[in-house]
């Protein structure tokens, strides 16, 4: 229990996806103008990194391993077709459940919704289960761990950019500029966490 | 009187007005002309503000409560140097020991004159470099954006020297200024714009860049003890991190020197009293937030009890009590002056005591189980500064939603 706890608090704050690795960085300042669409992409990215991780890693176990299907064939060079087979379809059953409940949300997202399959967060976070060897419970928990930081980050993010909205920012800055400088320093801000060993 | 203003007025319409040759400067101008005089516009009909609150008054009552933990930084900048001089070390090797070589005033640390004298060679530099690198930061943005100079620059110039080492060098001191003003304020549009504490972010700057000049054992004490066997000029966290609770740890802390910020460390982080006296005149001028300084304290309160009640076989710093935290290192300096900073904190009230507590919990989770850095208070205090407009949004929405509710028919 204390194992799995230690790695969903390491997976969401000290190895955070988008301020310490800076994966998925192109909707976290794409979708970030707004708090209401970077909860919507925040609660998506949840979904979809919690369950791909587990079933990429369900597929790796007992599928792509060498010896695993049948012994003494070797399927791991397929190992990131497939993992991007997943997160394709489990994009789309969102995409779908978005579309038909929450049609609003579903707009406003645009063309980023269907972008989380190719998101490097979360092939990143099926990449380092691979990498680490986690077990499915292990990457149950990295896989939520890890969409929660994100979802974190680009929440607070979003907050920030609609806060500063009625700045007098310097015109060269405003825009892209400016969030890659709050980008760097939310990222020297969860530097809090780095060194924690759990 | 009078004739100064004529004199002035003269001046501004002869070189600052528009088309005038210095018409560039007119921010510069209009400083020193707001420093020496209050403007003269006055409110015209009805509406009237019951009190005449404005940026320049609320940032002087900031450097008004900010004097105490001056004046003690310099007396114990002093004292710790002569105290490791009385010990074997010898006086530094540096500008600022000529100087006070020069004074003849010896180092002894039983005298208080020489003491603080000896401190204010150190902090004056210091203060001294700040204000003139963060000054020409504003200016020049002011007079390149054409606006006026903003009296925000104040209590940051002062913020800086009192959390960095009193051996800092001087062109880090500049640096570190230019950097927490430039990219800590002036890119997101100025004084009252900013999303991080400034003072703090050039404090980071300097804890990322120039690691060794503000982390360790050498920076804190202004002396040269490189010599001297069994002497360390770490700070209390510091030894109570690496070694725990063991006799070179906490055990042999006087908590009065604590609280009084004889110990060594960042030059105004030490005293806790000096903080307390600077938090009661911000509570009673209504200018610091009293909900986020309570929030600081619940928090460290609470999560220091946690982890006593939770303990550990192998981190003796589990079983540090509360008060500990709050009087060693930045806790209460951070806490009145850093964390209740009104732009980068909330502004609705539940979110000021949210705020707080979870800077306290955060401070006191890094210093127990982060062995990367043995204080906290400053990344805590960035950290949720960085949540802080999430926090309102979080607080505003509800209230909307509840109101909402409340009128639907």
């Amino acid at each position: 229990m204390e194992h799995y706890l230690s790695l969903f608090l390491k997976a969401t704050f000290i190895e955070n996806m988008a301020l310490a690795f800076f994966l998925g960085m192109c909707s976290f300042l794409a979708v970030s103008k707004k708090v209401e669409t970077a909860i919507g992409l925040g609660a998506a990215v949840i979904f979809v990194l919690g369950v791909t991780t587990p079933v990429n890693a369900a597929l790796m176990h007992w599928v792509l391993k060498p010896d695993a299907l049948i012994v003494g064939l070797d399927l791991s060079f397929l190992a990131f077709l497939t993992y991007i087979g997943t997160i394709a379809a489990m994009t789309q059953i969102v995409e779908m459940a978005l579309d038909k409940y929450a049609p609003a949300l579903y707009g406003a997202l645009g063309v980023f919704l269907p972008l989380i399959a190719v998101n490097c967060a979360i092939l990143g976070a099926s990449l380092f289960m691979a990498e680490r060897d986690y077990t499915i419970g292990e990457s149950v928990v990295f896989g939520f761990g890890s969409g929660l930081g994100w979802a974190l980050a680009i929440v607070a993010l979003a907050a920030l950019r609609e806060k500063l909205r009625y700045n007098q920012v310097p015109v060269a800055l405003r825009g892209l500029g400016l969030s890659f400088m709050i980008a760097g320093l939310m990222a020297m801000a969860f530097m809090v966490f780095s060194g924690i060993q759990l | 009187m009078q004739a100064l203003r004529r004199k002035l007025d003269e001046l501004e319409h002869k070189l600052f007005a528009k088309g005038k040759p210095l018409e560039k400067l007119y921010p510069v101008f209009e400083m020193h002309d707001t420093i020496l005089f209050t403007p003269g516009g006055v409110t015209k009909g009805s509406t009237h503000v019951r009190d005449g609150l404005d940026l320049k008054r609320m940032m002087i009552t900031v450097v008004v409560a900010m004097v105490p933990s001056v004046l003690v930084a310099m007396a114990n900048v002093g004292l710790q140097s002569h105290l490791a001089i009385q010990g074997g070390a010898k006086p530094l090797d540096n500008m600022q020991e000529a100087v006070y070589a020069a004074l003849g005033m010896g180092y002894d640390p039983a005298n208080w004159l020489a003491n603080f004298v000896h401190g204010a060679c150190y902090f004056v530099p210091l203060l001294a470099v700040c204000f003139a690198a963060g000054g020409a930061v504003e200016v020049i943005n002011a007079i390149v954006r054409k606006h006026e100079v903003n009296e925000g620059f104040l209590v940051t110039g002062f913020l800086i020297p009192l959390v960095v080492s009193p051996t800092l060098p001087l062109w880090q001191m500049a640096l570190a200024t230019i950097f927490g003003v430039l990219i800590g304020k002036e890119i997101f549009g100025g004084t009252g714009f900013n999303i991080l504490n400034p003072a703090l972010v050039a404090r980071a700057f300097l804890f990322f860049a120039y690691p060794a000049e503000i982390s360790g054992d050498k920076p804190w004490i202004a002396a040269d003890f490189s010599k001297v066997d069994g002497f360390s000029g770490a700070t209390w966290l510091a030894r109570a991190s690496s070694d725990g609770m063991s006799e070179a740890g906490l055990g042999s802390l006087n908590l009065m020197d604590a609280f009084l910020g004889f110990e060594a460390g960042s030059m105004g982080e030490t005293s806790a009293a000096a903080a307390l006296i600077g938090a009661i005149v911000l509570i009673v001028t209504q200018i610091g937030s009293w909900r986020t300084m309570l929030g600081v304290c619940l928090g460290t309160i609470a999560m220091a009890s946690l982890l006593n009640t939770v303990g550990s076989t192998t981190n003796p710093f589990f079983a540090v009590p509360f008060h500990y935290h709050m009087l060693l290192g930045g806790w209460a300096f951070g806490t009145v002056f850093m964390a209740t900073e009104p732009v980068t904190s909330p502004f609705t009230d539940i979110g000021r005591l949210i705020y707080g507590f979870f800077i306290g919990v955060l401070v006191v989770l890094v210093r127990v189980i982060n062995p990367a850095y043995p204080e906290g208070m400053m990344l805590a205090i960035l950290f949720m500064n960085m949540f802080a407009p999430f926090i309102d949004y979080w607080f505003v929405q509800g209230n909307i939603k509840r109101r909402l509710a409340r009128h639907a028919v």
